[in-house]
């Protein structure tokens, strides 16, 4: 059986996309849950607060959220566009 | 030099009976150890009960050890039964097996070890709620098992399940992406379901009028926690009982295993991340009952934005499956 060079790539590129969105969704989505688990304590803590708190919670899970939406467009990318 | 399909097939029972208890032994291991250790700590606090807390020990690492023991039984049929070679096929399906229970595995047995550790320091602090204790200890253990079990299931649908009549080529690969994404789907549900129940077993013995909300949070918080387990399940009974056309090409295969690879992967973050969330959340409806409703809002709120990258990873090995 002969492998053609443009198989291979496309085959690297489905693999590669799959590792990236893989291991790209470990990060935020620890990180998500420590930020939701810190306003849930400061929510114990201050409950008059709670509006104040989960916007906050709310900005910073969408910051670090960021690298995971890199990797789902990486992923896309070597799906589609490569 | 070269070697028949029977050979292969032997190799592969080998492997992955060996990776099976291999990667099965870590997760129960620390979670036993870390249970004992509580368990030290809390009798140092309160010897008078040291009976107490010596039973809740051996109990919640008896609960920690099924993980293991469940890649043992599936390390023992790698080793000890007859397979005849079909294809290749044969051999990627004894890998995949053992390599689903014994990722699956890890997570479930490091996080039983943490309701366990809670219970024993829980009744060094309130002696008269041991059984309660022991009931949300077990009740919590339970659910952290789920994830393991899943992963034994998509063993022995993979040991049990007939792939002759399928080609090899990408068949090989979607069996081995199955094996992948139940197995590594597993450790993040396993280990956050633990955080959540050792929250609610140090909240009882803080503040023991909680236990109602603490219990039903509990559960709320850690089948939220499951969910990506149950998307690592999907995509790896998607991969095991869809019939995939015969290709020539490496494409497709690498596709499918990449499909696997990612929802795996992509199942480890958010299990734990939400499994944190939910921690803190029982922990402080423990302490402070008023704010119940507030924190239940902000848990579920907190624990959606995390899941999002799961559900990203759920899509991409959807699309990888479906579309490419």
């Amino acid at each position: 059986m002969a492998i053609e060079g443009a198989e291979i790539i496309k085959a690297a590129a489905f693999l590669g996309a799959g590792l990236s969105m893989g291991l790209g969704a470990i990060g935020p989505g620890v990180g998500e849950g420590m930020a939701a688990a810190k306003a849930c304590e400061a929510i114990g803590k201050n409950p008059k607060e709670a509006g104040l708190l989960t916007r906050t919670m709310l900005v910073g899970q969408a910051v670090s959220e960021s690298t995971g939406i890199y990797s789902l467009v990486i992923a896309l990318l070597l799906l589609f566009v490569v | 030099m070269s070697f028949d399909t029977q050979t292969w097939v032997n190799v592969a029972a080998f492997l992955g009976g060996g990776m099976a208890m291999g990667f099965g032994a870590i997760g129960a291991a620390i979670g036993e150890g870390y249970t004992a250790a509580e368990a030290n700590s809390a009798i140092s606090r309160n010897p008078d009960i040291s009976g107490e807390i010596f039973k809740s020990m051996l109990v919640g690492q008896a609960i920690a050890e099924s993980a293991s023991i469940f890649a043992l039984v599936i390390a023992m049929i790698l080793l000890f039964t007859d397979f005849t070679s079909v294809s290749c096929v044969t051999a990627c399906v004894l890998l995949a097996s053992g390599l689903s229970m014994g990722l699956g595995a890890i997570g479930s047995g490091v996080g039983s070890g943490f309701p366990a550790g809670a219970a024993c320091k829980g009744m060094a602090r309130q002696p008269e709620m041991s059984g309660r204790l022991t009931t949300n200890m077990l009740i919590g253990s339970a659910v952290c098992q789920t994830p393991a079990i899943f992963a034994l299931v998509t063993s022995f649908i993979l040991l049990f399940t007939n792939f002759s009549g399928r080609p090899v080529s990408p068949t090989w690969a979607a069996i081995l992406g199955a094996g992948f994404a139940s197995g590594l789907g597993a450790i993040g549900s396993g280990l956050g379901g633990g955080l959540v129940a050792e929250a609610s077993c140090e909240g009882i013995s803080r503040q023991p009028l909680s236990v109602t909300p603490v219990t039903n949070i509990m559960l709320l918080g850690q089948a939220v926690t499951q969910t990506t387990a149950i998307y690592g399940l999907l995509i790896s009974f998607i991969l095991m009982f869809k019939a995939f056309p015969e290709t020539s090409s490496i494409a497709p295969p690498m596709a499918l295993l990449g499909a696997g690879l990612c929802m795996g992967l992509g199942a480890i973050g958010p299990g734990v991340g939400e499994g944190f969330t939910a921690q803190s959340a029982v922990r402080w409806i423990a302490r402070n009952e008023n704010a119940t409703g507030d924190l239940t809002r902000i848990m579920l709120v907190g624990q959606a934005v995390a899941e999002s990258t799961g559900i990203y990873s759920l899509v991409i090995a959807l699309v990888l499956i479906f579309v490419v």
